[in-house]
């Protein structure tokens, strides 16, 4: 019982985080609406962002918001409201849909209790959560020493990404008349 | 002190959510939306590792996933917006042609 009071502040921390975490997630899977989706997504990933928070990683956790919220969830809402069907209508295929996904799930689920149940005791007593943060100095250093051929990698995956994103939407407007013809002498636009 | 499978646990339950909603949701960002809870979840897992090991390589190792992972919504989003142009709808159930 004393040992309960100890973690107390802890033990809070992490219910609130993971409820909220949790309830935004069942919040993306159950609105109709993509935008809400997208919104319930974005508290999602921020309460994720406070529990590395928590769990004695500043960088990656602010990283998390920068590039997941504030950029990657910037796209979704910018592609829901492009394409304008943020709702869909009308019912699945498949009769049996919803059930199956349901069955999958619950397997899913008690896949992961039982796995991490029976190494419950496996797991090393430490003193628990990490007291030094991981700086970005620290991370920096050990990223160009150690991890130096996984992040040129990296820089040529996104150079990759950024390649194929542009060279999809670019042979559009040569095909088809998507673009506003525009007069190349005034630089007006043509009737 | 937390035990780590409290962690563990939430990391799993996410993904479940995630992985449901790839099988259920029929719009195609949704599923998308989805399997970025999946990715989150994972992230999870390595972030909680490395607190408990004192081990910096599992935020490293997110860091690689983040990247990745944003690479990849930007080509799938481009896909899915070349397929709307075709076919002016975003239900997967609609998609179900290789032509496109």
């Amino acid at each position: 019982m004393p040992l309960f009071l100890q973690n107390l502040p802890d033990l809070l921390i992490f219910g609130t985080l993971a409820v909220l975490a949790v309830a935004s997630a069942l919040g993306m899977l159950f609105s109709r609406h993509a935008v809400y989706a997208a919104l319930f997504l974005v508290l999602n990933f921020i309460s994720i962002a406070i529990l590395f928070l928590v769990l004695g990683a500043p960088f990656v956790a602010l990283a998390q918001i920068t590039v997941y919220a504030g950029a990657i969830m910037v796209l979704f809402l910018f592609v829901i409201m492009l394409l304008g069907s943020e709702s869909l209508p009308g019912k699945s295929k498949l009769r049996f849909h919803r059930s199956v996904a349901v069955l999958f799930g619950l397997a899913l689920l008690v896949e992961v209790g039982v796995l991490v149940i029976t190494i419950w005791g496996d797991f090393p007593k430490t003193t628990g959560l990490s007291t030094v943060y991981a700086d970005p100095t620290s991370l920096g250093l050990a990223l160009f020493n150690q991890y130096t051929l996984p992040f040129e990698i990296t820089s040529l995956i996104l150079l990759v990404g950024i390649i194929g994103a542009i060279s999809l939407i670019l042979r559009e407007h040569q095909t088809g008349q998507t673009s506003i013809p525009i007069n190349e002498a005034t630089g007006e636009k043509k009737e | 002190m937390i035990p780590i499978t409290y962690y563990l646990i939430l990391a799993g339950i996410l993904f479940t959510i995630g992985a449901l909603g790839v099988i259920a949701r029929r719009n195609a960002i949704v599923v998308f939306m989805s399997l970025e809870l999946m990715f989150n979840a994972a992230n999870l897992v390595f972030i909680a590792f490395a607190a408990y090991h004192k081990v910096l390589f599992g935020q490293i190792f997110v860091f690689f996933i983040m990247a990745v992972a944003a690479a990849e919504v930007a080509v799938g989003l481009a896909i899915i917006v070349m397929i709307f142009r075709t076919k002016k709808s975003i239900n997967v159930d609609e998609m179900d042609a290789l032509k496109g």
